[in-house]
């Protein structure tokens, strides 16, 4: 009797990875995302211009040695901007998404575990969705702008603003999904195991429930970052974000619309920065997706 | 179905109410007082005055049962007094503006036409482009058209359009000065000149928004034919010896359009919120940039109104989109 051989035990993650490597889409947008990502972090420290350093002799320069992406109508260096765009617009995105998650991942374990709490949660989950979502997000942005910038000084108070703005409006997708999952889950034969013997609610939730919804909430996070950094470039595009000096992706573009007709490069580079992040952070979703799927996996 | 469509419209109400409600809190939350921009030299009891003139005077719960009232009772009568010449509402309060100190409801009508023009133009060119697209990729999956439109697809969804609206006025309006870059509302449609000067401006910010639903609404109608491709009863049409046109455009195109229509039909208070950008970007004086300016100016009615029909908007499609539903589809039954 020969043994056959049996492949060496991997762990979920190496197939995950396996599979996400196929997709050749996802591959295309972690290399695009990660290379911005790069930039983005690393730039200042190669590339050390000040972003804020007005330089009004050297107003509406084009592309140069000394300036590789020219400068503005003030003399300023347009890539310094473009990196120091860059920070803000990914750390809002980030953190807006994690908070979004965060809200969403625990409505929905909630509102899915616990019957008592399901109608009321998902009542609210609907209000939410009901909400015109962006003229809310601009009021809230005008209006509270002063008073959280007098508070905690104006770049931090808007940028709290942004991302609590942003994560409170963006949760409810999740919630549903998560609560879906955990609705299943529940009637599953480990869960009824896990409860056979005494087994807290909180010790329930936390190790039994919450591994097995990773994978969407991942997926919903991967979303999230882009749709969080498309809401606040919007924001910004509306004049209605970040201050002129301090840049994000919107605020840049915003600017550049003025002086369109003379300076069209200074409109393309943000906008490009813009959707190259989001089309990079949408296909990583897609192929996290399918690279999760258990049905799909392996075939 | 019809015990349905009651409860849906009686749970509307309250969950209308609770939406009033909250914008109007968060409007009222807000710092910012309307009589602040005017000149110092206003002695401070004729400040109180016209702030009284305004309606401030009365404390919130009075004020939010007032525009409650105007925005349901006084607002509608009005409307049918100018529709069939009585007299309901006369010398009844109505909403006013701030800024412009006139009825909000007379503004927004004069901005509703630009809006619905353009915005419902471009759902509708964005509609036409989808189907097709949609209905080509999942017949023919994994062919080199059905990537292209995965991609196009993935592109439309991804691009915000306010860079989408600005690269094509650079391309096309800068570069190449084929259409204008900003919306004249003035022009009035008398004769073919006229007109064709209209088709001209509209087609930069159609194209913008028509691209950006397509993207979706292709997906949605790409995904639904897949599901009913592989059905049975696609089988038998076959197996009967119906002509593979036949097969396709009307047995599994009618039966994949069951979904995407409510989608559509979701889509619709969607596109006022993504049209609040794409007006800014080519300066279309419709609702989304009366939004704006009353944002800035501290315009608490017209934000108030304004805010709230959009809500309305948002929960009429739900309503109506699931009503679509079970008539179209014979097997759902809500009852």
């Amino acid at each position: 009797m020969t043994e056959t051989p049996l492949r060496p035990p991997r762990s979920q993650w190496a197939e995950v990875w396996d599979q996400f490597r196929t997709h050749r889409g996802a591959m295309v947008g972690m290399v695009v995302f990660l290379a911005i990502a790069a930039l983005v972090i690393l730039g200042p420290w190669v590339y050390r211009v000040d972003p804020t350093f007005i330089n009004i002799r050297a107003r509406n320069q084009g592309m140069s040695w000394t300036y590789p992406l020219g400068t503005d109508q003030l003399g300023r260096d347009m890539l310094a901007r473009l990196i120091a765009g860059g920070r803000v617009s990914i750390s809002v995105g980030l953190t807006a998404m994690a908070l979004s998650i965060l809200l969403g991942t625990f409505i929905g374990l909630l509102a899915g575990y616990f019957r008592r709490l399901d109608g009321p949660l998902m009542r609210l989950t609907d209000l939410f969705l009901a909400l015109p979502l962006l003229p809310l997000l601009l009021v809230m942005v005008l209006f509270f702008r002063e008073p959280l910038a007098t508070r905690f000084g104006p770049e931090t108070g808007i940028f709290v603003l942004i991302v609590v703005a942003i994560g409170v409006t963006s949760w409810m997708q999740t919630a549903r999904i998560v609560r879906g999952d955990v609705l299943a889950l529940k009637e599953r034969e480990f869960v009824l195991a896990a409860r056979s013997i005494g087994t807290p609610d909180r010790r329930m939730l936390s190790r039994h429930i919450l591994p097995n919804v990773m994978s969407p909430i991942m997926v919903s996070a991967t979303l999230g970052i882009a749709n969080a950094i498309i809401t606040e470039s919007a924001l910004s595009f509306l004049g209605l974000g970040f201050p002129p000096d301090f840049p994000t992706w919107g605020r840049l573009l915003f600017d550049a619309v003025d002086y369109i007709r003379d300076y069209p490069e200074r409109v393309f580079w943000p906008g490009l920065m813009i959707s190259l992040i989001v089309l990079s952070a949408n296909f990583i979703g897609d192929g996290l997706r399918d690279a999760l799927d258990p049905r799909i996996r392996g075939r | 179905m019809l015990t349905y469509t009651l409860r849906r419209v009686l749970l509307a109400i309250p969950t209308l109410l609770f939406i009033s409600l909250v914008i109007f809190l968060l409007l009222e939350l807000a710092p910012g007082d309307p009589v602040a921009d005017m000149p110092l030299t206003i002695p401070p009891e004729v400040r109180e005055k016209i702030r009284a003139s305004l309606g401030l005077g009365e404390p919130v719960h009075i004020r939010y049962l007032l525009w409650l009232r105007a925005f349901f009772v006084t607002e509608p009568l009005h409307w049918i007094d100018g529709a069939f010449g009585t007299a309901f509402a006369e010398g009844q309060q109505r909403i006013i503006s701030f800024q412009s100190r006139s009825p909000v409801f007379d503004i927004i009508a004069q901005r509703v036409p630009q809006t619905l023009w353009v915005v419902g133009m471009a759902y509708l060119v964005g509609v036409l482009i989808a189907l097709p697209i949609g209905i080509i990729s999942a017949y023919r999956q994994y062919s080199w058209f059905d990537q292209l439109g995965t991609l196009f697809s993935m592109i439309g969804f991804s691009v915000p359009t306010f860079f989408t609206g600005v690269l094509l006025i650079v391309i096309f309006s800068v570069q190449l000065g084929w259409f204008p870059s900003i919306y004249d509302t003035t022009l009035r449609i008398t004769d073919w000149s006229s007109f064709l000067r209209q088709v001209n401006q509209m087609v930069l910010p159609v194209t913008v928004l028509a691209l950006f639903n397509a993207a979706q609404i292709s997906r949605f109608m790409r995904s639904a034919m897949l599901d009913n491709l592989t059905q049975d009863y696609v089988r038998t049409a076959r197996a009967k010896g119906l002509k593979e046109r036949t097969v396709v455009l009307v047995h599994v195109v009618r039966n994949s359009l069951i979904p995407v229509v409510t989608v559509i039909a979701l889509g619709i208070p969607g596109i006022f919120g993504g049209a609040i950008i794409t007006e800014q970007v080519f300066k279309v004086n419709g609702l989304g940039q009366l939004l704006i300016i009353a944002i800035q100016g501290n315009d608490i009615p017209m934000v108030m109104t304004l805010t709230f029909i959009f809500a309305v908007l948002i929960v009429l499609f739900n309503l109506i989109a699931d009503i679509l539903y079970g008539i179209l589809d014979p097997r759902i039954r809500y009852d």
